[in-house]
């Protein structure tokens, strides 16, 4: 194997994932698709920090992973409370 | 021997995350995208973390591996659960496909009640006027 390691190969799968993803964001015709993508795209952004860390054995990067995976979750409860609440004030 | 077994965790993490991206584009609705896209990333999600863990010995990063993927594991259906629920009430089309829906009837916009029998619309209820078929 020249030139490509597998963690390139990763690299560029998860970026098109993101890539994916990015256009459910842009297209999703309501609020909760675009949610619902930008989750994904927090679970992909932890998943490149992951392959990330492997690629420079520097294990630093697991705890930013950690960070951001508590964060995408809170993100995403709090989303999910203001479009419940917005239906419930209409 | 551990390289391999990492590499080849990563290649499936990889593999389930972009599954999970091209479902989260070709699904037709809200709930179908919702399917693929957490059950299909928390699953390679957990196969990179575990990748991670086989790359690095030691306790403090297993430790750390097991700690996040049981995080992802319990927190997945959470936010897929209250995502779910707050599109429906929102009234967010489902797709025209769709063979059962069990709460219809049981939501009343009007009150924001949801009972677990047919009745609890009080009657008043008929179909949601804002929820079409995609």
């Amino acid at each position: 194997m020249t030139g490509l390691s597998i963690e390139t190969i990763v690299f560029l799968m998860l970026t098109g994932a993101m890539t994916l993803a990015f256009v459910r964001v842009v297209r999703g015709p309501t609020l909760p698709d675009r949610v619902v993508a930008l989750d994904l795209f927090a679970v992909l952004s932890t998943a490149f920090l992951t392959v990330y860390a492997i690629d420079t054995d520097q294990q630093v990067f697991l705890d930013v992973a950690i960070v951001l995976a508590l964060i995408a979750f809170l993100s995403t409860v709090a989303f999910a409370l203001y479009i419940g609440r917005r239906a419930r004030d209409e | 021997m551990s390289d391999i077994v990492s590499d080849v965790l990563m290649l499936i993490g990889a593999i389930f995350l972009l599954l999970a991206a091209v479902g989260m584009v070709r699904m037709p609705d809200l709930f179908t995208r919702m399917q693929a896209a957490s059950k299909a990333s928390t699953l390679g999600i957990a196969c990179v973390l575990l990748a991670l863990a086989f790359h690095f010995p030691g306790i403090s990063v297993n430790i750390r591996v097991i700690g996040t993927i049981t995080f992802f594991y319990l927190t997945a259906p959470i936010t897929a659960h209250l995502i779910g629920r707050a599109a429906y009430f929102v009234g967010v089309p489902v797709w025209k496909g769709t063979v059962i829906d069990e709460l219809r009837g049981r939501y009343n916009p009007l009150t924001h009640h949801l009972g677990s029998d047919d009745g609890a619309a009080d009657g008043a209820w008929e179909e949601r006027p804002d929820q079409r078929e995609a």
